[in-house]
Formats: structure tokens, C-alpha cells, sequence
């Protein structure tokens, strides 16, 4: 008897103890990032964690992006979701036609009553995850923005001045005759073709990719990314695939390998391929302006963001959303925000983040990186120039790269492969919006 | 003569199936019904509001010329691997067949490959062909020839069939050299002594006594280049060029889990899973009849 007595008193003491340790509510956020970015995130939570005991926020890496996203979906159908999943930009349409599934960003913060300031981010990137009505949906995380790399080395090899003006397509068309002729193997690369080469493109020049304000008004949007500009852009790109000026090297960043071993001479990638160049590069490289066709009425406008949100997803307690509200405030905090833009090459999402990176000196010691802002901000966007909300916007992705590679090998011409792409991707357009009717 | 066995009475019989037919049940049949539910509606992603399409999805499918292009894909590719996983497995396994020294070393080394999963063989193999740090496209490039399987669609199939190949031979050699050393050493030497040459004695009496190693064979080789080869296309190249590499079961997983499209996504399973079936009882029903069991 006192034996039992004895081990029921130990168990109770043994509750109450863990009772008291597990007494913080655990926050689940699920993402895509490993490597730098994987211990960068970590940092952000581990810091968090330690500066208050009511929450816990644990992190976990659930593949890349679109795994990521699937495996919240999955997650969300069984109802095990976590509270805070991250989600691509291409899969900003998709979260925001699920509305019984997730709990918009403005509503978390205002029930649990945390400060939040949506004006507090700058314009474009606020844009994309804002309804036509200013409710900010999902909560900005990591944005960047396609800028031209440059391997300053390869251009003195090539007896070009690498200070030379790249401003325009037309004047690095000709730095690409000189590169080619000159032996270089690799004169130009890039990553995210659909992203930098179309996406961007188009809002770069001011014409519409799709229309109803490239979908933000409306899920009765039509591919118009067919135009002129857009054609006359992929036409010259194809010929220098050709000519051996420019050289595919995959879908996504594969070519950021072959750059940052020093074969290239430009590539055109994300901002936030920063970090990666910063660390590999043995050669003198240089962030530039994306650069634009001289003679398009209204270019340059300004460039569109990739990278992904947290969203909130539906179905958790009062208490966990507290925990939620508290932890994205402390992740768009200023000190959080300069440091993770620093490290990372990503765009500073606030404006007070970019203020403090500007007081820093960073910009000075660091030429280049405030690139990527500056482009994305120095114009008001347009109404084809604020982003893009397309559902199924993945798998359109993945047309538009097989009609570009028709292209690449010269098996179509450009105007043939983006109207196919047009064509291909307006089925899907239809088919997502009976879906979500 | 024939011998058999049966059981008195239903219940002893019937307690010793339930086990499989539960286990078919629930990994089987539970998952293929649900496949087919599935295919009549048109769901959005969270399962939230989940619409009945009836056939809806399958007249999708069937006015897209690139489903359609992914059929033919699908009948080259897995001709070309079963044709050609068969032919090297069947050549390596007469000649090991015929060793004398060193026979378990030269069998072991060759059932290696078939240990390395279709995933880690794509990446393995992209030491060798990658389009700017492959070994082989490297010294393909001092040669004058310019290897690119990111834009050449011919380059793209033959890469993806030959690594499919190699990780498939060696399951063929196995049941090949099995196969060839349960035919009767007695039938080859009285052929022998009647002045029967090698090949003379290969194509007529050892092939055919083969037939139903080969029939089994290749029936697990098309299964296999209909579904196990996802791993490779994935590692390599993702379907493209262009959807060049695009076969069937690539497209459920890039329309289902990358588009997010289920409805369309468990109708093309839906349609594989006919596809199989209708292979399985063509092959049985009439290959059968000429093969020698």
C-alpha cells in the first residue's frame, strides 16, 4: 500500500514538473528552407523561443516549396495541420481561394490584439498578399526580386570594359556578340526563366501578363503574355541560344552553378542568390539593374517579387492564434527584418528594415545589394505591375518552361511557343476556376 | 494424375485467406476505389468544396494532345526498356552461365546495381551526364559534340532509358541465370552430340524452354517502366524537354500533387490502372498460348 502510495505521489510530481515545462503552447510552422536559409530560420525561431516562455514555436522542413505546400494541404485534409504554413508566391491564388482553410494574417493580429502595421511594408511586396479590399492575408516572409549578376573577371578577359553600360537588352546583346566572339563559353545563363524572363518581363515594360490586373481582380483572367514585347523578348533570347550566346542550363537555379564556378559572364537570378555567390565566387561579380529594351514606352516600371508568405491556417485555438499573432510580430520586427535582408540578399519587407540597413553603412560596404530594392520601389506599381494571381499558377509554370525550351532548341519560334502557352494555359485558368467556385 | 489437396467444410479455408484478401482489401482495393470516387469530382485542393463532374474530368484529359502525346511517350519508353534490359540481361546471363571459375564473383558483382534505388541512379548517372560538370558530357564536348539532354529530346529519352536499363538488368540477369540453369544439362548434350552448335542449340532449344522466365519477365519489366521509373525521370529531367520524357505516371504526379489538380490527377490514375490491367490479361491470354511452361 505505501508502495503504491509512493509511486502515485512520485507520478503526480512527475506531471506536475512536466506539467509546468510543457505549460507553453507549442506554435507549429512548417517551410522549405535548408541549408544557409534553413540555419537562418532556425536563428529566428531559437531567438524568439528564448525571449518569452509562453510560446514555443517548433520548425520544420517539409521539402521545397511545392512539397511544402502539399504537405500542408495533405496535413489539412487528415486535420493536422500546423498553424503556420509557408507558402511560394505562385501559391498565393490557391491559398487565397481556400478561405475555409486558412485565418487571414489581419484577423490573427487584430483578435489577439498585437501590434501590426500592414503600411509598415513596402508597396509591392504588401501588394501581392493584400486583397483588392486592403485585407492583408498572409504575413510576407523571405522576397526578392530578379536583378542581372555580372562576372566582372570574364568581361576584362573578354577585353570589355566591365564597368561598361548594361542597362538595356540591346546594349548587353552587344556585350554578348564581343563575349562569344571572343571565346567565352557562357556569355549568359539564368534561373527561373518563367519568373525573370516573362514575369518580370512584362512588368518591367509595363504590358499586362494577364488580364483583370493579372488576376488580382478577378479569377476570370486570361493569358495575355503573347504581346509584342513579351514575343520580341523571347525571339532574341532563342537566337542567342542559337548563336551560343545564352546558355540553358534548367528549370530552376541551375545555372547559378555554373556561374558561381566562374564560367559564366551574366546571369540573370534572384537577389537573394547573394548569399550563395557571396560565399562561392573566386571572381569579382557585381549586382546591376535587370536590364530592359530601350524604345518600350514606359520601361523600365518596376520589378515583381518571388519568394514566399506565412499563412495561417484555420482550426486552432484561441490561445495557439495568440501565440501566432506574437511570433509574426516578433518576425517583422525591424532588427529581425535588416538582419535576415543582410544575410540573405532578400528585399528588406519593411520600410523601417530598410532604413536601418540604409543608417548602417550596409549599402556602402556591401555595393549592389540595395539593387533589388531600389528597382522593385523607385516606380508606383501599375495595375500590371503589382504581381501576379493566377491559380494553378505551378503547373502553368511548368507549360510555360516546355514551351521556352521549344524555343531554346529552336524547334519553335516565339511567337508560336507563347501563343501554345497562352493557349495551354487559359485551359487550366478555366479548370481552376470551376474548382473554386 | 493429379494430386489435390481440399479442405472439409468452409471455415478453416476461409480463416486461412482472410488475412490477404484483408490485406488486399485495405492496400488495394481501398485506395483504387477511392481513386476512381475521385476521379467523377472535381475538388479543390483542401477538400473544402468538392463538386461532381461525372466523366468530366476524363473528357479533360482525353481533348489534351499532351495526354495523348504522354501515351506514346509512355510506348517508346517502355519498349525501349524492357527491350533493352532483357536483351543485356539475357546476353550476360548466358555468358555467366557458362563460367567456370569465378561464377559467384562475376553473378554478385552483376545483382549490384539492382541495390541502388531508381532515385539515387538518376543522380549517380548525372555525375557522368551533366550537362556542364558530367565526366562524359565533358569529354563528349573535347570531341566536338555538344551533349545537351535539357534541350535535345532524343539525347533526353536515351539518357533516361539507358539509366532505367541499368538499374533493371540486374533483376533480369538474376531470373535469366536462374531460369537457364534449370533447363536440363541431359537436352543440351544429347543436342551437342547430334552436332548441334552453340547458338544453333540456344535459339532452338534453350530459348524456348526459357519462355516463361521470359514471359514473367516481361511483364515485371513493362510494370516496371510504367511505374518505377518515376524516380529517374524526376532526377534527370523532370519530364521535359518540352513534356518529351512526360509518361503516364510522371503526369499523375506533376498534375496531382505539383498542379494540385486531383480530380484530373486520380482520373489519369484511374486510366493507368486499365491500362495495366489490360496489359496483364492481354499478355496472359494471349502470349501464353505460345510460351512453353
Amino acid at each position: 500500500m505505501i508502495q503504491a502510495k509512493k509511486i502515485v505521489s512520485m507520478v503526480l510530481m512527475i506531471g506536475m514538473f512536466s506539467g509546468t515545462a510543457l505549460s507553453a503552447t507549442e506554435i507549429h510552422w512548417w517551410h522549405a528552407f535548408k541549408g544557409r536559409l534553413g540555419t537562418l530560420l532556425a536563428e529566428q525561431v531559437d531567438q524568439f523561443n528564448a525571449a518569452q516562455s509562453d510560446y514555443k514555436v517548433i520548425q520544420n522542413r517539409k521539402g521545397n516549396y511545392s512539397e511544402t505546400l502539399n504537405a500542408g494541404i495533405a496535413a489539412f485534409r487528415a486535420k493536422k495541420h500546423p498553424h503556420i504554413l509557408m507558402v511560394f508566391e505562385v501559391g498565393t491564388a490557391t491559398m487565397m481561394a481556400a478561405k475555409g482553410a486558412i485565418k487571414p494574417m489581419y484577423e490573427v493580429m487584430s483578435e489577439a490584439g498585437a501590434k501590426f502595421d500592414p503600411d509598415g511594408f513596402i508597396g509591392p511586396v504588401k501588394g501581392y498578399y493584400t486583397t483588392t479590399t486592403g485585407e492583408m492575408l498572409s504575413m510576407p516572409y523571405n522576397s526578392s526580386t530578379p536583378v542581372l549578376w555580372v562576372n566582372r573577371d570574364a568581361f576584362k578577359k573578354a577585353g570589355l570594359n566591365p564597368d561598361m553600360d548594361l542597362s538595356t537588352w540591346q546594349k548587353v546583346g552587344a556585350a554578348l556578340d564581343k563575349l562569344k566572339s571572343s571565346g567565352n563559353k557562357c556569355p549568359l545563363t539564368t534561373a527561373w526563366q518563367s519568373w525573370v524572363h516573362l514575369e518580370n518581363l512584362s512588368a518591367y515594360h509595363n504590358v499586362a501578363f494577364a488580364t483583370k490586373e493579372n488576376g488580382f481582380a478577378g479569377m476570370d483572367t486570361e493569358l495575355v503574355f503573347n504581346s509584342p514585347v513579351q514575343i520580341k523578348h523571347i525571339q532574341a533570347m532563342g537566337n542567342w541560344a542559337k548563336e551560343g550566346k545564352f546558355i540553358y542550363a534548367g528549370r530552376r537555379n541551375e545555372g547559378g552553378k555554373a556561374f558561381r564556378a566562374g564560367e559564366c559572364a551574366l546571369y540573370t537570378e534572384s537577389s537573394a542568390g547573394y548569399a550563395g555567390i557571396k560565399k562561392n565566387a573566386k571572381f569579382d561579380f557585381e549586382i546591376r539593374h535587370l536590364p530592359y529594351w530601350e524604345g518600350v514606352k514606359g520601361a523600365p516600371q518596376n520589378t515583381i517579387i518571388g519568394g514566399s508568405s506565412l499563412w495561417v491556417l484555420s482550426g486552432h485555438s484561441t490561445k495557439e492564434y495568440s501565440g501566432v499573432a506574437a511570433f509574426l510580430s516578433f518576425l517583422s520586427s525591424p532588427v529581425i527584418q535588416a538582419a535576415w535582408h543582410q544575410n540573405t540578399g532578400y528585399l528588406p519587407v519593411t520600410l523601417v528594415a530598410s532604413q536601418k540597413t540604409k543608417k548602417s553603412g550596409f549599402y556602402d560596404s556591401n555595393p549592389g545589394t540595395d539593387i533589388a530594392g531600389i528597382q522593385m520601389t523607385r516606380k508606383t506599381p501599375t495595375s500590371v505591375s503589382k504581381g501576379l494571381r493566377l491559380g494553378s499558377f505551378d503547373q502553368i509554370r511548368g507549360m510555360i518552361d516546355e514551351e521556352l525550351e521549344s524555343v531554346w532548341s529552336g524547334k519553335k519560334t516565339a511567337k508560336s511557343a507563347l501563343n501554345n502557352a497562352v493557349k495551354r494555359g487559359n485551359v487550366l485558368l478555366r479548370r481552376f476556376e470551376s474548382s473554386n467556385r | 494424375m493429379e494430386k489435390r489437396v481440399y479442405f472439409k467444410g468452409w471455415f478453416l479455408p476461409a480463416l486461412l485467406i482472410t488475412p490477404q484478401l484483408l490485406i488486399t482489401a485495405i492496400f488495394f482495393f481501398y485506395p483504387a476505389g477511392t481513386a476512381i470516387w475521385w476521379s467523377l469530382f472535381n475538388p479543390d485542393p483542401f477538400g473544402l468544396s468538392t463538386k461532381f463532374v461525372g466523366f468530366a474530368n476524363f473528357d479533360f484529359l482525353f481533348s489534351d494532345p499532351y495526354y495523348k502525346e504522354s501515351f506514346y511517350t509512355t510506348a517508346i519508353f517502355s519498349s525501349l526498356v524492357t527491350l533493352f534490359s532483357m536483351g543485356i540481361a539475357l546476353y550476360l546471363a548466358v555468358l555467366a552461365d557458362r563460367l567456370i571459375k569465378g561464377a559467384g564473383i562475376y553473378q554478385t558483382l552483376l545483382i549490384w546495381p539492382y541495390a541502388v534505388a531508381p532515385a539515387i541512379a538518376g543522380i549517380l548517372w548525372m555525375f557522368l551526364f551533366d550537362t556542364r560538370t558530367g565526366l562524359i558530357s565533358w569529354y563528349l564536348g573535347l570531341l566536338g559534340y555538344d551533349w545537351n539532354h535539357l534541350l535535345n529530346h532524343n539525347e533526353a529519352m536515351g539518357l533516361v532509358v539507358a539509366v532505367s536499363t541499368w538499374s533493371r538488368v540486374s533483376y533480369n540477369f538474376l531470373f535469366f541465370l536462374a531460369g537457364l540453369q534449370a533447363i536440363p544439362s541431359t537436352i543440351i548434350e544429347a543436342a551437342a552430340i547430334d552436332g548441334a552448335r552453340f547458338w544453333r542449340r540456344f535459339w532452338t532449344i534453350v530459348f524456348p524452354l526459357l519462355s516463361p522466365t521470359t514471359f514473367f519477365l516481361v511483364v515485371m519489366n513493362v510494370v516496371y517502366a510504367f511505374f518505377d521509373t518515376f524516380g529517374v525521370i524526376h532526377t534527370i529531367t523532370k519530364g521535359g524537354p518540352g513534356q518529351s520524357t512526360t509518361i503516364l505516371v510522371y503526369k499523375v504526379y506533376s498534375d496531382g500533387f505539383v498542379g494540385l489538380d486531383l480530380g484530373s490527377s486520380a482520373a489519369q490514375s484511374v486510366i493507368l490502372l486499365i491500362i495495366v490491367g489490360f496489359l496483364t490479361i492481354l499478355q496472359f491470354k494471349f502470349v501464353e498460348k505460345r510460351v512453353h511452361y
